[in-house]
């Protein structure tokens, strides 16, 4: 780890702990993030964090930049990774079926594995949860496998499902509500991902970890799922 | 109670208030009126506190009839405001008497007028804010993210007699061409030379390709030089250089995070200047440091005491 405290705004600042992606961020970003929303308490107006930064938007009537500065470098101090309060484990159902996840055969085809296998390793893995963005509740979780890994579609979807499971690189993550999208899609969840009437409203949070379980149809459906076709969406 | 009913609407005439906070984590978008002065200047006028629910009238086509005596407050764009046909100036509160109707016509000058009501407008808060963020579904009349429609009814529960304008000297002045202040972000040194001399030494043409998620500027291409970014979070008013090397300016629709090499940020002042701008208008930046923005913002924020 290599903290570094950067401008981004009159009233933002970056921490930047990591260079590069990886699991093991994960510990490090969680127990910052603990010491920023203790050190800052009611003058922080929103924490960002991604894969290797935490963004720090602060109330700048109650902070000028240098004293956000020096909070941040004290809230630093002596900092130890935080394994243990990692976040919660999400298990979610997923319907893997090429009706709703048209690029089952496309991974298939680029691995050299069979339909089955493809779903039984993207379903082996526990995953991180990195970071939430692009719409509420979508959250970037990884890695999956190498042999997984597949680019986002040269063209993207104007229209992706909500509950869809896709794969973009070496990371995956499910779609919360209807969107455009380039993921590569390999099935579908009827988990509810973001409710404005739960308590903290997206189901998982940066620091959590998901595994997904493969569900039959009947299954997908008695959970609430949605099986219409992707096809019939555009 | 049912105060004024909407006449005429578009989907760019939308309820905002402050934003939406303390959600970003979880890839909430912070919405809220993209030029919060004018916002602030309209709540101002009626003694509202200065983040009330107000409305965002974007280019105009909007109108409402007032179904018992009002007292209203208007900030921001001249956007040919009328009354009965008769002109409506902004920067004052004014009455709007049972049966009369408030039309907005074209923009005269300047994008975005914003209008208040006593105590705001009413809407329900969705995740702590009302405002309108179409693409999440979330805040406006219904909580579902819906633009102000024809039809609709607004209310509002406040009282207020203030009848006043905003001082001269405090208006934000439209049409000034004072270049727009830039806090300089980590990556800028790594923009080419040539075109770090490009940002700040020639002018720059709003696209007609801006909503509020963001508006891209056109001028000479900008070249990073740098690594690939890994994606990070976004503030409010951030400059970023995607590879055709136009940038952009995004604003409170943003996402919530993104990986594209950022000049810096507008200032909130600055920003609140380029939302009154139009497709065409020319701006030009100029680099501030933050501790000086910091200085200059919390001086702006006396004038509305």
């Amino acid at each position: 780890m290599n903290p570094r405290i950067e401008v981004v705004a009159l009233d933002c600042l970056m921490l930047r702990l990591f260079d590069e992606i990886a699991e093991a961020n994960m510990p490090w970003m969680l127990a910052a993030s603990e010491r920023l929303r203790g050190a800052f308490g009611e003058q922080l107006i929103d924490l960002v964090p991604s894969y290797t930064t935490l963004m720090v938007h602060y109330d700048l009537t109650a902070l000028s930049p240098s004293q956000a500065r020096e909070l941040i470098a004290e809230a630093l101090i002596d900092l130890s990774p935080n394994a243990q309060a990692a976040g919660q484990c999400h298990v979610l159902p997923v319907w893997y079926d090429l009706s709703v996840g048209p690029e089952l055969d496309l991974l298939a085809e680029r691995s050299g594995l069979a339909v089955a296998e493809v779903i039984r390793r993207h379903s082996a893995r526990e995953y991180q949860v990195f970071a939430l963005g692009f719409a509420p509740g979508f959250a970037f979780m990884g890695l999956v496998e190498e042999i997984l890994a597949a680019p986002r579609l040269s063209t993207p979807r104007k229209k992706v499902a909500a509950g869809s499971v896709g794969i973009a690189e070496r990371q995956t993550a499910a779609y919360p509500v209807v969107s455009p999208g380039g993921w590569n899609l390999i099935g579908r969840t009827p988990a509810k991902l973001f409710d404005r009437n739960r308590d903290g409203y997206s189901l998982m949070q940066p620091g959590d970890t998901v595994r997904f379980e493969a569900v039959s149809h009947a299954e997908f459906v008695n959970l609430g799922g949605d099986d219409t076709p992707l096809e019939a969406l555009a | 109670m049912s105060r004024l009913t909407i006449e005429a609407s578009t989907p760019l005439c939308l309820l905002q208030d402050a934003g939406r906070f303390g959600v970003r984590h979880l890839g909430v978008t912070q919405g809220g009126a993209a030029d919060w002065c004018s916002m602030s200047w309209a709540n101002w006028l009626l003694g509202n506190n200065l983040d009330a629910t107000v409305i965002e009238i974007t280019l105009g086509g909007f109108a409402v009839v007032a179904a018992e005596d009002c007292l209203l407050a208007l900030a921001g764009a001249d956007l040919g405001a009328q009354i009965d046909g008769q002109p409506l100036a902004p920067w004052r509160s004014f009455k709007l008497g049972k049966g009369q109707k408030l039309l907005f016509t074209q923009p005269l000058l300047g994008a975005r007028a914003y209008l208040a009501a006593p105590g705001g407008f009413e809407a329900p808060k969705v995740l702590g804010s009302s405002a309108t963020v179409v693409r999440e579904e979330f805040g406006g009349l219904d909580g579902m993210g819906l633009p102000l429609a024809k039809g609709a009814a607004l209310s509002y529960r406040g009282e207020s007699l203030l009848l006043r304008e905003v001082p001269l000297a405090l208006r934000p002045d439209l049409q000034s061409n004072a270049p727009l202040d830039l806090v300089l972000g980590a990556q800028i040194g790594q923009f080419s030379g040539q075109s770090l001399f490009d940002v700040f030494n020639t002018a720059w043409s709003l696209d007609s390709r801006a909503d509020r998620m963001g508006i891209r500027l056109l001028g000479s291409a900008l070249h990073y030089q740098g690594q690939p970014m890994i994606s990070e979070g976004i503030p409010l008013g951030a400059v970023q250089v995607p590879p055709d090397g136009q940038p952009i300016v995004l604003l409170n629709d943003r996402q919530t995070i993104g990986g594209y090499p950022r000049l810096g940020a507008l200032t909130p002042l600055a920003l609140a200047r380029l939302a009154q701008r139009l497709p065409g208008d020319k701006v030009r930046f100029t680099p501030v440091m933050q501790e000086r923005a910091w200085q200059d913002h919390i001086h702006y924020l006396q004038s509305y005491l």
